[in-house]
């Protein structure tokens, strides 16, 4: 029996200390059980600020029309267009932790996945509202529906890559909503039964589904969870992909290029894990979780920066050569004239150096485990991801074909950016909720792989780790 | 819904888990099922419950949507509003793709989890009896159903010796009712009207 438990011992522990199960359960809901802390106070009501200046921006924009935002006759997609697709980008790291790794059977990830989830819920919810508040008369969202209706019926165009995109993101947020609640059902019944507060009992009862831990339920639970990861792989690689066809299937230069959808996935991820890091790295240090999510967490996923990173200098590149390869005089004018110089070479710049250049610094591993560093490269990777999209949009749109049509310089209204703002507002508004009414862990499953993985549990291996073959097979070895 | 008797031991181990099951089994001991934290590997085998088909109906749901999605695109695009596109075909299969994907997945997914919903009747406001509060914290609990042949003090010293930590009689109802865990008032019940 324990020799099926056996790891290597190469492998760091995934759960530091000498853990029981019960104390598993009291180190994540403790910060669960408290009352909300000063701090947590301080960054709810500015996340709440931020939202409601972002209501405000919006209330705007819908009282007297996108007119409210610099959009000109060039670059039709701005701020808004940019902001939809970072966030997206943002939130495939969750579905990408629960699903991908999961399936690669990928330990460390129970860390961080119950959290690196709720990330993803969050940043679909942004990313949805840019292109619908983007309609301008947002009344009529509902007219990308394909529903029988009094125009004809005149369906919408399912050819159109705009439509596919409406299907992926709502597929992908209700599968992701899905995937997550369904692994917070136990955990939401571990705190509905230790609940002593009336609203508490109330809350985790209504919201654990009256789950009680069976043998049978854990067991469809795991079934459940197997195929909802084999099915949120291929759907997480084909959000971005779809998100990339909006640009690859339209004949601008600059846009019309086959590698976008690998080249989106790839970063996509690369700005998804930045973001996990920027929130691992406050919530393990204020709500006291370093022994679940520890170092070599970080180290891992730092790993995964750097990977992704590369695959996207990669295409960066790759996109130069392209365009000088194909000789097209169209291709090569946006490349080399207009966004590696220009007026908006400064954002080019910028992009290549946060994207490129400083991730390559993680080939250190010095580098990989200090905290400090990594929360610093995981807000300069998003803003880098964030000037790609503004890279890709605006620099293929500002100059088109018609030079009489070329607009002047754009730069945002306080609407477009107060837009931008609420993003974050909401992002983070559900993020603290999320950090102080749930369990930001993944409790059920970090007990899973306790007695694998604990510290202590590794070290009860090291005599047998000592023993020759020989030995090892003498004591462990039975004829059947 | 029923009310039925039962002697429950409580393990902290799997260790000693695996053994008692496997010894109730012998000694022929009815099993009602046993709560535990996390999902424990193996103990579906140990406890003789079949394989769940769950993952069956996932796939009947995927082609469900698959089949939705082509169809429906498919006469809307040649039978309903044929529309000439810059003379493209009618029926552009490659540009189906996405959504017929996108389809799939998601009555895979909401299919799958109704199912499992319905099959381990979980809901919000779904209330059930629980044996012991600490079988989602760190113990695994084993009911025993008491039934007439039933000699009480031997299942008590059987599941003693099997190593439980706790050993203990519960009536309990194995069915589920609409409740709130915040009041053991029944949701459905009229509540007595006191006159002057």
């Amino acid at each position: 029996m324990s020799l099926l438990k056996y790891e290597s011992q190469v492998r760091e522990p995934l759960v530091d200390g000498s853990k029981t199960y019960h104390d598993v359960t009291e180190d994540i809901c403790k910060p669960v059980e408290a009352a909300p802390s000063r701090l947590w106070w301080i960054g709810f009501i500015i996340s709440v600020a931020l939202l409601l200046f972002g209501v405000v921006s919006l209330y705007e924009e819908v009282v007297y029309g996108t007119g409210m935002w610099n959009l000109n006759k060039t670059v039709g997609w701005g701020w808004d267009i940019t902001n939809f697709v970072w966030w997206v980008g943002i939130g495939h790291a969750g579905t990408l932790i629960s699903a991908i790794l999961l399936l690669f059977r990928q330990g460390w990830r129970t860390g961080v996945n119950r959290a690196a989830e709720a990330m993803t819920i969050f940043a679909v919810i942004c990313a949805g509202q840019f292109p619908i508040w983007h309609m301008g008369r947002v009344w009529m969202a509902f007219f990308v529906m394909p529903y029988p209706n009094t125009r004809g019926p005149l369906w919408v165009n399912f050819n159109s890559p705009l439509l596919w995109d409406v299907f992926a993101i709502s597929t992908y947020f209700t599968v992701s909503l899905l995937f997550w609640y369904s692994g917070l059902i136990p955990d939401m019944a571990t705190l509905r039964d230790r609940a002593k507060k009336k609203w508490a009992k109330l809350f985790y009862g209504v919201a654990s589904f009256g789950w009680t831990g069976s043998t049978k339920h854990w067991q469809r639970h795991e079934s459940l969870s197997l195929v909802l990861a084999g099915l949120s792989t291929p759907l997480v690689l084909s959000v971005h992909t779809i998100v990339s066809f909006d640009f690859a299937t339209s004949v601008i230069p600059g846009w019309h290029t086959t590698i976008f959808p690998p080249y989106f996935v790839a970063g996509a991820i690369f700005s998804g894990f930045a973001m996990v890091q920027t929130l691992m790295l406050v919530t393990r240090k204020v709500m006291h979780l370093e022994d679940y999510i520890t170092i070599s967490h970080i180290e891992n996923m730092n790993k995964v920066i750097v990977l992704t990173g590369s695959i996207v200098g990669c295409a960066y590149l790759t996109e130069l050569f392209m365009a000088w390869y194909s000789a097209v005089k169209y291709e090569q004018d946006v490349f080399f004239k207009y966004r590696i110089a220009g007026p908006y070479g400064w954002s080019y710049w910028l992009m290549m150096t946060c994207n490129v250049i400083t991730p390559q610094l993680f080939w250190s591993k010095k580098l990989r485990r200090n905290i400090a560093f990594t929360f610093l490269m995981s807000v300069v990777v998003n803003i880098g991801m964030w000037f790609e999209r503004f890279v890709i949009i605006v620099s293929s749109l500002y100059r088109d074909y018609l030079p009489s049509s070329w607009s002047v310089y754009y730069r945002p209204t306080i609407w477009e950016v107060g837009f931008y703002l609420g993003s974050f507002g909401l992002f983070f508004t559900c993020y603290f909720l999320f950090s102080k009414y749930f369990p930001v862990i993944a409790i059920a499953e970090i007990k899973h792989i306790l007695k694998k993985s604990g510290e202590s549990f590794k070290e009860a291996m090291d005599p047998l780790e000592a023993q020759t073959v020989e030995e090892f097979a003498h004591d462990h070895v039975h004829a059947h | 819904m029923s009310v039925k008797k039962f002697v429950v031991g409580c393990f902290d181990d799997e260790k000693t888990l695996f053994p008692a099951v496997k010894s109730s089994r012998k000694e022929g001991y009815k099993i009602h099922d046993v709560y535990t934290p996390f999902p424990v590997h193996g103990l579906d085998h140990a406890m003789g419950l079949r394989e769940t088909s769950l993952h069956t109906a996932g796939f009947i749901y995927a082609i469900t949507g698959t089949t939705t999605a082509l169809s429906f695109m498919s006469w809307v695009f040649t039978k309903d509003w044929p529309m000439n596109i810059g003379g493209k075909p009618h029926l552009p299969l490659p540009a189906f793709i996405p959504i017929i994907f996108e389809l799939t997945v998601l009555c895979a997914a909401v299919g799958m989890v109704l199912t499992f919903c319905y099959l381990s009747q979980l809901a919000p406001f779904v209330k059930k009896d629980h044996f012991h509060l600490r079988a989602t914290d760190d113990l695994f609990v084993m009911p025993i159903e008491v039934t007439e042949k039933t000699n009480l003090e031997e299942v008590k010293a059987f599941l003693q010796n099997a190593g439980a930590v706790e050993v203990f009689e519960k009536e309990a109802e194995t069915g589920w009712w609409v409740g709130r865990y915040d009041s053991d008032k029944k949701m459905f019940e009229k509540e007595e009207i006191v006159t002057a």
